[in-house]
């Protein structure tokens, strides 16, 4: 089996099992109040991390560019209670004209 | 983009409610983001063929993993000349967060183990998103609905991108890549505004950990080490 397929089999089988460890571990009963506490947290924890990573990661290091740009006039959309995929929009829009005339 | 519906969350109010709307509900909300995923999948069947890996190797690994993020570690490293164990190792790393979600999920999901393993395919990072409810609440319904048009739209742009050469820094030019990182931060908006000091907290420490961590942690390891902020729900009551 050529490298490539190794991979693929592999990522395919990992990425199965991670997605079905949550669930088989976490369901079917309830589980302690603090376990809970420590769950509801996890979603604005990770969409914090994803917003920081994917706005500002680069290639192994924090950069500053028009991405920021785009994500900024989002949270400023959303801020003023417009709609999510209107703020999403805006930050295409706003990225591709700064990166147009960057 | 929409309101939580009804919250189905807990198991016993869920399977009170199980009809088809929301399933609908979610695959309503999930298109904008299968288009965005269509054009990405090109972009990757576009950078695949220029790697040489054929045809059918690239539409294989979308149809069986259906990872944006895994696809692109592995077309990164192997194009880059590194090893298989390194590309395997970037994925997995990269799709570790799926743990910590499907964790999240799991008291709202059905039936027994091999069900919920089955039904916790179905989680990617836009659609667990969109399910997501306050106070840590998931519908499950809304969830799979929103899995798959994206599913199919990553499919047919895998295809389309390995037969069709398109440029790969179009999806760059269009501003595509902000898309997500722009939904992200209007949910985490919304957990901001619902959420209490603790959900504040955990916020800025995973902000703080993943930022410190980018420039010297491979990548994956920041977000699955800024999960760790999520543990201050230790030190009392969640909001």
């Amino acid at each position: 089996m050529s490298p490539l397929w190794v991979a693929i089999v592999a990522v395919t089988l990992a990425n199965a099992a991670i997605k079905a460890a949550g669930p088989i571990l976490a369901g079917g009963r309830e589980l302690p109040p603090r376990v809970n506490a420590v769950i509801a947290l996890l979603t604005p924890a990770l969409l914090t991390a994803l917003v920081v990573t994917e706005t500002f990661g680069g290639d192994g290091h924090l950069v500053l560019d028009e991405r920021a740009l785009g994500v900024g006039v989002a949270a400023v959309a959303v801020a003023l209670r417009a709609p999510v995929l209107l703020a999403v929009v805006l930050a295409a829009l706003v990225t591709a004209l700064a990166r147009l005339l960057g | 983009m929409h309101r939580p519906l009804t919250i189905t969350g807990a198991r016993k109010i869920n399977t009170a409610g199980r009809g088809s709307e929301g399933y609908l509900a979610g695959v309503r909300a999930g298109l904008p983001f299968a288009l965005v995923e269509g054009l990405v999948a090109i972009s990757f069947g576009a950078l695949a063929s220029s790697l040489g890996w054929g045809v059918l190797a690239p539409i294989v690994f979308s149809v069986t993993t259906f990872s944006p993020a895994a696809q692109f570690a592995v077309a990164a490293v192997l194009g880059a000349g590194g090893g298989v164990f390194a590309a395997i190792a970037a994925a997995v790393l990269l799709n570790a967060r799926f743990l910590p979600m499907g964790m999240g999920v799991a008291p709202f999901l059905e039936g027994g183990p091999l069900r919920r393993a089955l039904e916790g395919q179905t989680i990617l990072t836009p659609s667990w998103a969109l399910a997501s409810r306050s106070g840590g609440r998931f519908d499950r319904a809304f969830m799979i609905g929103a899995t798959l048009p994206q599913y199919v739209a990553w499919t047919a742009g895998t295809v389309v991108g390995v037969l069709a050469d398109f440029g790969v820094g179009d999806v760059e030019r269009l501003g595509l890549d902000v898309i997500f990182p722009a939904f992200f931060l209007a949910l985490l908006m919304r957990e901001l505004r619902s959420g209490g000091k603790l959900t504040i907290a955990s916020a800025a420490i995973a902000a703080a950990l993943a930022g410190a961590l980018v420039p010297i942690a491979p990548p994956g390891v920041p977000v699955l080490a800024a999960c760790g902020a999520a543990l201050l729900g230790l030190k009392g009551r969640s909001s």
